[in-house]
Protein backbone atom coordinates (compact mmCIF):
# COMPACT_ATOMS: atom_id res chain seq x y z
CA UNK A 1 0.00 0.00 0.00
CA UNK A 2 1.45 3.00 -0.73
CA UNK A 3 -0.20 6.53 -0.92
CA UNK A 4 0.33 9.19 -2.98
CA UNK A 5 1.40 12.92 -2.31
CA UNK A 6 -1.98 14.12 -3.39
CA UNK A 7 -3.74 11.31 -1.46
CA UNK A 8 -1.75 12.64 1.68
CA UNK A 9 -2.88 16.31 0.62
CA UNK A 10 -6.42 15.04 0.91
CA UNK A 11 -6.58 13.13 3.73
CA UNK A 12 -5.12 16.30 5.80
CA UNK A 13 -8.03 18.17 3.91
CA UNK A 14 -10.82 15.84 5.43
CA UNK A 15 -8.37 15.97 9.19
CA UNK A 16 -8.42 19.58 8.58
CA UNK A 17 -5.06 19.26 9.30
CA UNK A 18 -2.58 21.81 7.50
CA UNK A 19 0.96 20.16 6.74
CA UNK A 20 4.05 21.86 5.65
CA UNK A 21 4.92 21.60 2.51
CA UNK A 22 8.60 20.12 3.47
CA UNK A 23 6.78 17.39 5.99
CA UNK A 24 4.78 16.14 3.20
CA UNK A 25 7.08 13.36 2.17
CA UNK A 26 8.06 11.88 5.27
CA UNK A 27 3.96 11.66 6.33
CA UNK A 28 3.33 9.83 2.88
CA UNK A 29 6.09 7.44 3.80
CA UNK A 30 5.11 7.08 7.32
CA UNK A 31 1.13 6.48 6.30
CA UNK A 32 2.18 4.00 3.56
CA UNK A 33 4.14 2.15 5.68
CA UNK A 34 1.08 2.08 8.21
CA UNK A 35 -1.20 1.12 5.71
CA UNK A 36 1.08 -2.01 4.78
CA UNK A 37 1.28 -3.24 7.79
CA UNK A 38 -2.32 -3.51 8.68
CA UNK A 39 -3.04 -4.95 5.02
CA UNK A 40 -2.59 -8.56 6.97
CA UNK A 41 -6.28 -7.96 8.03
CA UNK A 42 -6.94 -9.21 4.55
CA UNK A 43 -5.83 -12.63 5.08
CA UNK A 44 -8.41 -13.49 7.97
CA UNK A 45 -11.76 -14.83 6.67
CA UNK A 46 -14.42 -12.52 8.58
CA UNK A 47 -17.53 -13.67 6.30
CA UNK A 48 -20.44 -13.56 8.65
CA UNK A 49 -18.55 -12.26 11.85
CA UNK A 50 -20.28 -9.44 13.87
CA UNK A 51 -18.41 -6.41 14.03
CA UNK A 52 -17.63 -5.91 17.64
CA UNK A 53 -17.92 -1.98 18.84
CA UNK A 54 -17.93 -2.98 22.78
CA UNK A 55 -15.89 -5.25 25.03
CA UNK A 56 -19.02 -6.37 26.54
CA UNK A 57 -21.52 -5.56 24.07
CA UNK A 58 -23.24 -3.12 26.06
CA UNK A 59 -25.95 -1.27 24.43
CA UNK A 60 -26.29 2.73 25.73
CA UNK A 61 -27.76 2.97 28.56
CA UNK A 62 -31.28 5.51 28.25
CA UNK A 63 -31.97 7.45 30.86
CA UNK A 64 -35.24 10.47 32.07
CA UNK A 65 -35.47 13.34 29.43
CA UNK A 66 -34.73 15.46 32.31
CA UNK A 67 -32.23 18.67 32.79
CA UNK A 68 -29.49 17.12 34.90
CA UNK A 69 -27.00 20.23 34.16
CA UNK A 70 -27.07 23.51 35.31
CA UNK A 71 -25.82 26.40 32.40
CA UNK A 72 -21.87 26.88 32.78
CA UNK A 73 -21.45 28.97 29.94
CA UNK A 74 -19.26 31.68 31.69
CA UNK A 75 -17.52 29.18 33.11
CA UNK A 76 -16.67 27.38 29.74
CA UNK A 77 -16.28 30.60 28.02
CA UNK A 78 -13.46 31.75 30.32
CA UNK A 79 -11.17 29.70 28.73
CA UNK A 80 -12.19 30.02 25.08
CA UNK A 81 -9.86 31.84 22.87
CA UNK A 82 -12.05 34.78 22.16
CA UNK A 83 -15.37 35.23 22.94
CA UNK A 84 -17.80 38.50 22.67
CA UNK A 85 -21.36 38.64 24.62
CA UNK A 86 -21.57 35.01 25.09
CA UNK A 87 -20.43 33.98 21.79
CA UNK A 88 -17.45 32.27 20.27
CA UNK A 89 -15.68 34.50 17.46
CA UNK A 90 -14.60 32.85 14.48
CA UNK A 91 -13.10 34.74 11.23
CA UNK A 92 -16.25 36.27 9.34
CA UNK A 93 -17.68 33.11 7.53
CA UNK A 94 -20.86 34.98 5.47
CA UNK A 95 -19.33 37.88 3.23
CA UNK B 1 8.86 7.72 54.17
CA UNK B 2 9.06 7.89 50.17
CA UNK B 3 10.18 3.92 50.59
CA UNK B 4 6.86 2.83 52.84
CA UNK B 5 3.95 1.06 51.27
CA UNK B 6 0.79 2.60 51.11
CA UNK B 7 -0.47 0.39 54.35
CA UNK B 8 2.57 1.75 56.62
CA UNK B 9 2.14 5.15 55.51
CA UNK B 10 -1.79 5.16 56.63
CA UNK B 11 -0.58 3.91 59.65
CA UNK B 12 1.64 5.81 60.37
CA UNK B 13 -0.50 9.29 59.66
CA UNK B 14 -3.46 7.56 61.95
CA UNK B 15 -1.06 7.37 64.80
CA UNK B 16 -0.08 10.52 64.17
CA UNK B 17 3.78 9.54 63.63
CA UNK B 18 3.76 12.50 61.42
CA UNK B 19 1.38 14.49 59.37
CA UNK B 20 -0.21 14.65 55.89
CA UNK B 21 1.78 18.01 55.73
CA UNK B 22 5.01 16.57 56.24
CA UNK B 23 4.59 13.60 53.91
CA UNK B 24 3.48 15.91 51.71
CA UNK B 25 6.47 18.10 51.56
CA UNK B 26 8.81 15.43 51.82
CA UNK B 27 7.44 14.04 48.57
CA UNK B 28 7.45 17.77 47.13
CA UNK B 29 10.50 18.10 48.61
CA UNK B 30 11.95 14.86 46.40
CA UNK B 31 9.97 16.34 43.43
CA UNK B 32 11.87 19.12 43.49
CA UNK B 33 15.52 17.45 43.68
CA UNK B 34 14.77 14.81 41.39
CA UNK B 35 12.61 15.30 38.75
CA UNK B 36 14.88 17.57 36.67
CA UNK B 37 16.43 13.98 35.90
CA UNK B 38 14.24 12.21 34.81
CA UNK B 39 10.96 15.18 33.34
CA UNK B 40 8.00 13.14 35.08
CA UNK B 41 5.78 15.90 36.00
CA UNK B 42 4.57 18.70 33.67
CA UNK B 43 2.44 20.73 36.66
CA UNK B 44 3.34 20.41 40.33
CA UNK B 45 0.65 21.87 42.66
CA UNK B 46 3.17 22.77 45.44
CA UNK B 47 0.04 24.72 47.29
CA UNK B 48 -2.48 22.75 46.46
CA UNK B 49 -1.19 20.06 47.52
CA UNK B 50 0.03 21.51 51.17
CA UNK B 51 -3.45 23.12 51.39
CA UNK B 52 -5.06 19.58 50.88
CA UNK B 53 -2.63 17.99 53.12
CA UNK B 54 -3.80 20.75 56.10
CA UNK B 55 -7.54 19.45 55.37
CA UNK B 56 -6.22 15.74 55.58
CA UNK B 57 -4.31 16.00 58.82
CA UNK B 58 -8.14 17.38 60.42
CA UNK B 59 -10.14 15.19 58.75
CA UNK B 60 -7.36 12.63 60.89
CA UNK B 61 -7.91 14.32 64.19
CA UNK B 62 -11.18 14.57 63.85
CA UNK B 63 -11.43 10.68 63.69
CA UNK B 64 -13.52 10.64 60.20
CA UNK B 65 -10.51 9.42 58.34
CA UNK B 66 -10.78 6.54 55.35
CA UNK B 67 -7.81 4.34 54.87
CA UNK B 68 -6.00 6.41 51.96
CA UNK B 69 -6.98 10.06 53.98
CA UNK B 70 -3.74 12.21 53.30
CA UNK B 71 -2.18 10.04 51.19
CA UNK B 72 -0.18 11.73 47.97
CA UNK B 73 -0.35 10.63 44.77
CA UNK B 74 0.30 12.19 41.18
CA UNK B 75 -2.19 12.10 38.59
CA UNK B 76 -1.23 11.38 34.72
CA UNK B 77 -1.69 14.55 33.23
CA UNK B 78 -5.09 13.19 31.11
CA UNK B 79 -7.39 13.70 34.06
CA UNK B 80 -9.14 17.09 33.97
CA UNK B 81 -8.06 18.96 37.55
CA UNK B 82 -10.42 21.65 38.40
CA UNK B 83 -8.98 25.01 38.15
CA UNK B 84 -5.09 23.21 37.08
CA UNK B 85 -3.39 23.08 33.85
CA UNK B 86 -4.80 19.77 31.76
CA UNK B 87 -2.41 19.39 29.07
CA UNK B 88 -2.56 15.81 28.05
CA UNK B 89 1.21 16.38 26.93
CA UNK B 90 -0.38 18.03 23.89
CA UNK B 91 0.70 22.09 22.78
CA UNK B 92 -2.94 22.28 22.03
CA UNK B 93 -4.14 22.15 25.77
CA UNK B 94 -0.74 23.92 27.09
CA UNK B 95 -3.51 26.78 28.03
CA UNK B 96 -5.75 24.64 28.79
CA UNK B 97 -7.33 25.10 32.61
CA UNK B 98 -9.84 22.68 33.48
CA UNK B 99 -13.07 23.44 34.70
CA UNK B 100 -14.34 20.94 36.46
CA UNK B 101 -12.57 17.51 37.59
CA UNK B 102 -12.41 13.97 36.34
CA UNK B 103 -14.51 11.75 38.09
CA UNK B 104 -10.79 9.59 39.07
CA UNK B 105 -9.78 12.79 40.75
CA UNK B 106 -13.33 13.74 42.19
CA UNK B 107 -12.91 10.08 43.88
CA UNK B 108 -9.39 10.63 45.19
CA UNK B 109 -10.29 13.92 46.18
CA UNK B 110 -13.12 12.45 48.38
CA UNK B 111 -10.87 10.26 49.87
CA UNK B 112 -9.12 12.67 51.12
CA UNK B 113 -5.58 11.98 48.92
CA UNK B 114 -3.78 14.99 48.30
CA UNK B 115 -2.52 15.84 44.32
CA UNK B 116 1.17 16.67 44.46
CA UNK B 117 0.89 16.83 40.40
CA UNK B 118 0.64 16.14 36.69
CA UNK B 119 2.65 13.85 35.45
CA UNK B 120 4.22 13.63 31.88
CA UNK B 121 2.86 11.77 28.75
CA UNK B 122 3.06 10.82 25.35
CA UNK B 123 0.85 13.77 23.28
CA UNK B 124 -2.87 12.92 23.58
CA UNK B 125 -1.53 9.49 25.06
CA UNK B 126 -0.51 8.57 21.73
CA UNK B 127 2.83 7.02 22.16
CA UNK B 128 4.98 3.65 23.62
CA UNK B 129 7.87 5.77 25.00
CA UNK B 130 6.82 9.30 26.20
CA UNK B 131 8.82 10.62 23.53
CA UNK B 132 6.21 12.25 22.01
CA UNK B 133 5.56 14.73 24.82
CA UNK B 134 5.31 18.09 24.11
CA UNK B 135 6.78 18.78 27.31
CA UNK B 136 10.02 16.55 26.13
CA UNK B 137 10.80 13.05 27.18
CA UNK B 138 10.39 11.45 30.36
CA UNK B 139 14.11 9.12 31.27
CA UNK B 140 13.73 6.28 32.82
CA UNK B 141 14.95 6.48 36.58
CA UNK B 142 16.71 2.82 36.02
CA UNK B 143 18.41 4.21 33.01
CA UNK B 144 18.15 7.84 32.50
CA UNK B 145 18.95 7.33 28.29
CA UNK B 146 16.38 4.97 28.32
CA UNK B 147 12.87 5.20 27.65
CA UNK B 148 10.28 4.62 30.76
CA UNK B 149 7.55 3.21 28.28
CA UNK B 150 4.55 5.09 27.33
CA UNK B 151 2.16 6.57 27.41
CA UNK B 152 1.75 6.58 31.07
CA UNK B 153 5.52 7.19 31.67
CA UNK B 154 5.25 9.95 34.01
CA UNK B 155 3.38 8.38 36.52
CA UNK B 156 5.70 4.94 35.87
CA UNK B 157 9.05 6.95 36.54
CA UNK B 158 7.62 9.61 39.28
CA UNK B 159 6.69 6.21 41.52
CA UNK B 160 9.71 3.89 40.38
CA UNK B 161 12.00 6.58 41.86
CA UNK B 162 9.78 7.46 44.69
CA UNK B 163 8.72 10.66 43.73
CA UNK B 164 5.20 10.16 44.26
CA UNK B 165 3.41 6.97 46.35
CA UNK B 166 1.40 6.27 44.17
CA UNK B 167 -0.25 7.24 40.71
CA UNK B 168 -2.85 6.95 38.40
CA UNK B 169 -3.02 6.39 34.79
CA UNK B 170 -4.65 5.16 31.59
CA UNK B 171 -4.34 2.38 29.15
CA UNK B 172 -5.45 2.04 25.54
CA UNK B 173 -3.17 -0.13 24.26
CA UNK B 174 -0.96 -0.61 26.99
CA UNK B 175 -0.25 2.58 28.24
CA UNK B 176 -0.23 1.51 32.37
CA UNK B 177 1.23 -1.60 31.41
CA UNK B 178 3.92 -1.32 29.47
CA UNK B 179 5.45 1.95 31.34
CA UNK B 180 4.74 -0.14 34.09
CA UNK B 181 6.88 -2.96 33.28
CA UNK B 182 10.18 -1.04 31.97
CA UNK B 183 10.00 1.22 34.86
CA UNK B 184 9.56 -2.18 37.63
CA UNK B 185 6.27 -1.11 39.29
CA UNK B 186 3.03 -2.37 39.18
CA UNK B 187 0.30 -1.31 36.96
CA UNK B 188 -3.39 -2.62 36.97
CA UNK B 189 -5.49 -2.05 33.57
CA UNK B 190 -9.32 -2.72 34.98
CA UNK B 191 -12.04 -4.44 32.94
CA UNK B 192 -13.41 -1.72 30.40
CA UNK B 193 -15.71 0.14 32.13
CA UNK B 194 -15.23 -0.63 35.91
CA UNK B 195 -13.26 2.98 36.09
CA UNK B 196 -14.88 5.85 35.21
CA UNK B 197 -13.85 7.34 31.57
CA UNK B 198 -15.68 11.23 32.18
CA UNK B 199 -13.15 13.70 32.55
CA UNK B 200 -10.38 11.57 31.35
CA UNK B 201 -9.57 13.14 27.66
CA UNK B 202 -10.70 10.86 25.07
CA UNK B 203 -8.29 9.23 22.48
CA UNK B 204 -9.85 5.60 21.49
CA UNK B 205 -13.05 5.45 23.41
CA UNK B 206 -13.82 2.03 23.23
CA UNK B 207 -10.34 0.87 24.13
CA UNK B 208 -9.42 3.80 26.85
CA UNK B 209 -9.69 2.88 31.39
CA UNK B 210 -8.00 4.24 33.69
CA UNK B 211 -5.99 2.04 36.50
CA UNK B 212 -4.04 2.19 39.09
CA UNK B 213 0.18 2.84 38.82
CA UNK B 214 1.87 1.67 42.39
CA UNK B 215 5.05 -0.16 44.16
CA UNK B 216 3.13 -3.06 44.66
CA UNK B 217 -0.29 -4.74 44.55
CA UNK B 218 -1.38 -4.37 47.80
CA UNK B 219 -1.06 -0.85 47.33
CA UNK B 220 -2.96 -0.72 43.49
CA UNK B 221 -5.72 -2.47 44.81
CA UNK B 222 -6.41 0.17 47.82
CA UNK B 223 -6.39 2.75 45.00
CA UNK B 224 -8.97 0.52 42.70
CA UNK B 225 -10.78 0.72 45.85
CA UNK B 226 -11.31 4.23 45.64
CA UNK B 227 -11.54 4.99 42.05
CA UNK B 228 -13.38 2.01 40.36
CA UNK B 229 -17.27 2.06 40.11
CA UNK B 230 -20.26 2.82 38.48
CA UNK B 231 -20.47 6.83 37.12
CA UNK B 232 -23.56 7.63 35.19
CA UNK B 233 -21.73 10.53 33.56
CA UNK B 234 -19.54 7.72 31.82
CA UNK B 235 -21.82 6.10 28.87
CA UNK B 236 -20.13 3.14 28.54
CA UNK B 237 -19.63 2.76 32.48
CA UNK B 238 -20.27 -0.73 34.18
CA UNK B 239 -22.98 -0.81 36.34
CA UNK B 240 -21.53 -3.54 38.27
CA UNK B 241 -20.87 -2.96 41.90
CA UNK B 242 -17.14 -3.12 42.63
CA UNK B 243 -15.50 -5.51 45.00
CA UNK B 244 -13.49 -4.65 47.84
CA UNK B 245 -9.86 -5.40 46.25
CA UNK B 246 -8.12 -6.24 48.92
CA UNK B 247 -10.10 -8.77 50.52
CA UNK B 248 -8.92 -11.77 48.62
CA UNK B 249 -4.90 -10.24 48.40
CA UNK B 250 -3.92 -13.47 51.01
CA UNK B 251 -6.16 -16.25 49.52
CA UNK B 252 -3.42 -19.11 48.74
CA UNK B 253 -2.97 -19.89 44.59
CA UNK B 254 -3.62 -24.26 45.50
CA UNK B 255 -5.27 -25.47 42.32
CA UNK B 256 -4.60 -21.77 40.28
CA UNK B 257 -4.73 -22.56 36.92
CA UNK B 258 -2.22 -20.18 34.74
CA UNK B 259 -2.37 -20.63 31.12
CA UNK B 260 1.04 -19.76 29.15
CA UNK B 261 0.11 -18.91 25.51
CA UNK B 262 2.45 -20.17 22.75
CA UNK B 263 2.09 -16.92 21.13
CA UNK B 264 4.03 -14.68 23.76
CA UNK B 265 6.54 -17.19 24.39
CA UNK B 266 7.65 -17.03 20.59
CA UNK B 267 10.01 -15.41 18.09
CA UNK B 268 10.44 -11.81 19.11
CA UNK B 269 10.49 -12.17 22.82
CA UNK B 270 14.22 -10.78 24.26
CA UNK B 271 15.64 -14.26 25.48
CA UNK B 272 16.60 -11.94 28.95
CA UNK B 273 13.35 -11.45 29.66
CA UNK B 274 12.22 -15.09 28.77
CA UNK B 275 14.37 -16.16 31.30
CA UNK B 276 13.46 -13.83 34.00
CA UNK B 277 9.82 -15.06 33.25
CA UNK B 278 10.85 -18.79 33.57
CA UNK B 279 11.93 -18.61 36.78
CA UNK B 280 8.86 -16.22 37.77
CA UNK B 281 6.76 -18.93 36.35
CA UNK B 282 8.78 -21.65 38.73
CA UNK B 283 7.34 -19.64 41.69
CA UNK B 284 4.06 -20.16 40.92
CA UNK B 285 4.32 -23.72 40.02
CA UNK B 286 5.92 -23.82 44.06
CA UNK B 287 3.01 -21.96 44.96
CA UNK B 288 0.05 -24.37 43.97
CA UNK B 289 -0.56 -23.09 40.56
CA UNK B 290 -0.85 -25.45 37.67
CA UNK B 291 0.38 -24.43 34.02
CA UNK B 292 -0.96 -25.20 31.26
CA UNK B 293 0.14 -24.55 27.60
CA UNK B 294 -2.63 -22.28 25.48
CA UNK B 295 -2.97 -20.94 22.71
CA UNK B 296 -4.38 -17.21 21.14
CA UNK B 297 -4.32 -17.74 17.18
CA UNK B 298 -5.17 -14.34 16.16
CA UNK B 299 -2.28 -12.82 18.84
CA UNK B 300 -0.62 -11.57 15.54
CA UNK B 301 -3.38 -9.38 14.23
CA UNK B 302 -4.29 -7.08 17.70
CA UNK B 303 -1.72 -4.18 16.53
CA UNK B 304 -2.31 -4.62 12.69
CA UNK B 305 -6.17 -3.61 14.09
CA UNK B 306 -5.22 -1.86 16.97
CA UNK B 307 -4.14 0.68 14.16
CA UNK B 308 -6.90 0.96 13.03
CA UNK B 309 -9.49 1.07 15.40
CA UNK B 310 -7.32 3.34 17.90
CA UNK B 311 -6.53 6.16 14.81
CA UNK B 312 -10.34 6.12 13.84
CA UNK B 313 -11.70 6.72 17.30
CA UNK B 314 -9.23 9.35 17.68
CA UNK B 315 -9.49 11.05 14.64
CA UNK B 316 -13.21 11.34 15.34
CA UNK B 317 -12.71 12.03 19.15
CA UNK B 318 -10.24 15.17 18.68
CA UNK B 319 -12.02 16.80 16.04
CA UNK B 320 -13.09 18.82 18.61
CA UNK B 321 -9.63 20.55 19.21
CA UNK B 322 -10.96 23.28 16.43
CA UNK B 323 -9.49 26.46 18.09
CA UNK B 324 -12.40 27.63 18.53
CA UNK B 325 -13.74 27.26 22.56
CA UNK B 326 -10.83 25.77 24.19
CA UNK B 327 -7.05 24.99 23.45
CA UNK B 328 -4.71 26.65 21.09
CA UNK B 329 -5.55 28.83 18.19
CA UNK B 330 -3.33 29.73 15.30
CA UNK B 331 -2.16 33.40 15.08
CA UNK B 332 -4.49 35.79 12.66
CA UNK B 333 -6.76 33.25 11.07
CA UNK B 334 -7.90 34.31 7.59
CA UNK B 335 -11.11 32.25 7.32
CA UNK B 336 -12.47 29.94 9.17
CA UNK B 337 -10.67 26.69 7.24
CA UNK B 338 -7.67 28.60 7.90
CA UNK B 339 -8.27 28.68 11.85
CA UNK B 340 -9.06 24.76 12.32
CA UNK B 341 -6.29 23.46 9.93
CA UNK B 342 -3.56 25.75 11.42
CA UNK B 343 -4.87 25.42 14.90
CA UNK B 344 -4.46 21.43 14.52
CA UNK B 345 -1.66 21.90 12.53
CA UNK B 346 0.08 23.73 14.50
CA UNK B 347 -1.04 22.59 17.95
CA UNK B 348 -0.82 18.58 17.15
CA UNK B 349 2.58 16.94 17.21
CA UNK B 350 3.65 14.49 14.72
CA UNK B 351 2.52 11.25 16.04
CA UNK B 352 -0.77 12.68 16.72
CA UNK B 353 -1.35 14.14 12.98
CA UNK B 354 -0.54 10.61 11.87
CA UNK B 355 -3.03 8.34 13.93
CA UNK B 356 -5.77 11.34 13.16
CA UNK B 357 -4.58 10.76 9.34
CA UNK B 358 -4.94 7.12 9.64
CA UNK B 359 -8.12 7.24 11.06
CA UNK B 360 -10.06 9.98 8.46
CA UNK B 361 -8.34 7.81 5.83
CA UNK B 362 -9.56 4.55 7.31
CA UNK B 363 -13.09 6.50 7.74
CA UNK B 364 -13.34 8.02 4.46
CA UNK B 365 -16.03 7.27 1.97
CA UNK B 366 -15.18 3.85 0.27
CA UNK B 367 -12.91 2.53 3.03
CA UNK B 368 -15.11 2.32 6.10
CA UNK B 369 -16.02 -1.62 5.46
CA UNK B 370 -12.46 -2.15 4.23
CA UNK B 371 -11.06 -1.36 7.04
CA UNK B 372 -12.65 -0.23 10.26
CA UNK B 373 -15.35 -2.86 10.02
CA UNK B 374 -13.30 -5.32 9.02
CA UNK B 375 -10.91 -4.54 12.10
CA UNK B 376 -14.01 -4.80 14.17
CA UNK B 377 -14.78 -8.43 13.28
CA UNK B 378 -11.15 -9.58 13.76
CA UNK B 379 -12.00 -7.77 17.46
CA UNK B 380 -14.31 -10.47 17.69
CA UNK B 381 -12.06 -13.50 16.55
CA UNK B 382 -9.53 -11.65 19.05
CA UNK B 383 -11.72 -11.40 22.12
CA UNK B 384 -13.38 -14.87 21.03
CA UNK B 385 -9.71 -16.08 21.44
CA UNK B 386 -9.71 -15.09 25.31
CA UNK B 387 -13.10 -16.31 26.16
CA UNK B 388 -12.14 -19.89 25.07
CA UNK B 389 -8.99 -19.64 26.86
CA UNK B 390 -10.50 -18.57 29.73
CA UNK B 391 -12.93 -22.07 29.69
CA UNK B 392 -9.45 -23.90 30.44
CA UNK B 393 -7.71 -21.27 32.98
CA UNK B 394 -8.21 -19.01 35.58
CA UNK B 395 -5.41 -16.42 34.97
CA UNK B 396 -3.09 -16.05 31.70
CA UNK B 397 0.51 -15.70 32.21
CA UNK B 398 2.96 -13.74 29.58
CA UNK B 399 5.42 -11.06 29.13
CA UNK B 400 4.28 -7.40 29.27
CA UNK B 401 7.07 -6.17 26.77
CA UNK B 402 8.83 -8.21 24.09
CA UNK B 403 11.70 -5.94 25.34
CA UNK B 404 13.83 -4.26 29.01
CA UNK B 405 13.46 -0.25 28.12
CA UNK B 406 14.96 0.73 24.70
CA UNK B 407 16.87 3.79 24.31
CA UNK B 408 15.81 7.06 23.68
CA UNK B 409 15.48 8.09 20.30
CA UNK B 410 16.00 4.05 18.85
CA UNK B 411 12.69 3.35 17.27
CA UNK B 412 11.16 7.57 17.43
CA UNK B 413 11.43 7.40 13.24
CA UNK B 414 9.72 3.76 12.89
CA UNK B 415 6.25 4.09 14.09
CA UNK B 416 5.50 0.46 12.73
CA UNK B 417 8.70 -0.71 14.89
CA UNK B 418 7.63 1.51 17.75
CA UNK B 419 3.91 0.20 17.40
CA UNK B 420 5.17 -3.63 18.15
CA UNK B 421 6.63 -3.33 21.66
CA UNK B 422 3.02 -2.90 22.62
CA UNK B 423 2.53 -6.39 21.11
CA UNK B 424 1.44 -8.65 24.13
CA UNK B 425 -0.74 -5.99 25.59
CA UNK B 426 -2.58 -4.39 23.16
CA UNK B 427 -4.82 -7.79 22.72
CA UNK B 428 -6.52 -7.24 26.05
CA UNK B 429 -7.70 -3.63 25.51
CA UNK B 430 -9.43 -5.22 22.45
CA UNK B 431 -11.22 -8.17 24.50
CA UNK B 432 -11.66 -5.21 27.16
CA UNK B 433 -10.12 -7.35 29.86
CA UNK B 434 -8.26 -6.69 32.41
CA UNK B 435 -4.64 -6.99 33.60
CA UNK B 436 -1.68 -5.83 35.57
CA UNK B 437 2.18 -5.73 34.81
CA UNK B 438 4.26 -6.75 37.86
CA UNK B 439 8.29 -6.63 38.22
CA UNK B 440 9.87 -9.68 37.61
CA UNK B 441 13.76 -9.32 37.43
CA UNK B 442 15.74 -7.03 36.11
CA UNK B 443 18.52 -7.64 33.16
CA UNK B 444 21.29 -5.54 32.85
CA UNK B 445 19.55 -3.04 35.44
CA UNK B 446 16.36 -3.08 33.58
CA UNK B 447 13.26 -4.20 35.10
CA UNK B 448 11.52 -7.08 33.48
CA UNK B 449 7.26 -7.07 33.59
CA UNK B 450 5.10 -10.08 34.05
CA UNK B 451 1.62 -9.72 32.81
CA UNK B 452 -1.49 -11.32 34.21
CA UNK B 453 -4.37 -11.24 32.28
CA UNK B 454 -7.70 -11.76 34.32
CA UNK B 455 -11.24 -12.48 32.97
CA UNK B 456 -13.68 -9.95 33.17
CA UNK B 457 -14.02 -8.20 36.27
CA UNK B 458 -11.63 -10.44 38.35
CA UNK B 459 -9.45 -7.68 38.97
CA UNK B 460 -9.74 -9.19 42.81
CA UNK B 461 -8.09 -12.47 41.49
CA UNK B 462 -5.57 -10.77 39.59
CA UNK B 463 -4.40 -8.66 42.29
CA UNK B 464 -4.63 -11.64 44.63
CA UNK B 465 -2.09 -13.77 42.66
CA UNK B 466 0.02 -10.62 42.14
CA UNK B 467 0.28 -10.36 45.60
CA UNK B 468 0.94 -13.71 46.24
CA UNK B 469 4.12 -13.32 44.03
CA UNK B 470 5.18 -10.49 45.82
CA UNK B 471 5.12 -12.20 49.44
CA UNK B 472 8.03 -14.42 48.09
CA UNK B 473 9.70 -12.54 45.77
CA UNK B 474 11.36 -9.14 46.19
CA UNK B 475 11.19 -7.51 42.67
CA UNK B 476 8.81 -5.21 43.52
CA UNK B 477 11.16 -3.50 46.04
CA UNK B 478 14.01 -2.76 43.97
CA UNK B 479 15.17 1.35 44.44
CA UNK B 480 16.77 2.70 41.02
CA UNK B 481 20.39 3.34 42.09
CA UNK B 482 20.29 7.33 41.13
CA UNK B 483 17.14 7.62 43.68
CA UNK B 484 17.82 5.88 46.63
CA UNK B 485 19.00 8.68 48.87
CA UNK B 486 16.94 10.17 51.87
CA UNK B 487 16.13 13.41 50.06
Amino acid sequence: MSLLKEEVEKIAHLARISLNEQDIPVYTRNLSDILAFVEQMNNVNTADIVPMAHPLDATARLRADIVSETNQRDNFQSIAPQVEAGLYLVPKVIE
Amino acid sequence: MHNKTLVELSKALHKGEYSSVELTQHFLDRIKNYDSQINSFITITTDEALKAAQAADQIIANGDAGFLTGIPLAHKDIFCTHGVKTSCGSKMLDNFIAPYNATVVEKCQAAGMVMLGKTNMDEFAMGSSNETSFYGPVKNPWDIKSVPGGSSGGSAAAVAARLAPIATGTDTGGSIRQPAALCGITGLKPTYGRVSRYGMIAFASSLDQAGPMGRSAEDVAHLLNVISGFDERDSTSLDVPSDDYTANLNDKLAGLKIGLPKEYFAEGLDSNVAKALESAIKEFEQAGATLHEISLPNTHLAVPIYYIIAPAECSSNLSRFDGVRFGYRCENPTDLDDLYTRSRGEGFGAEVKRRIMIGAYALSAGYYDAYYLKAQQIRRLISQDFSDAFKQVDVILGPTSPTTAFKIGEKSDDPVTMYLSDIYTIAVNMAGLPAMSIPAGLVEQRPVGLQLIGNYLKEAQLLNVAHQYQQVTDWHQAVPQDFKEVL
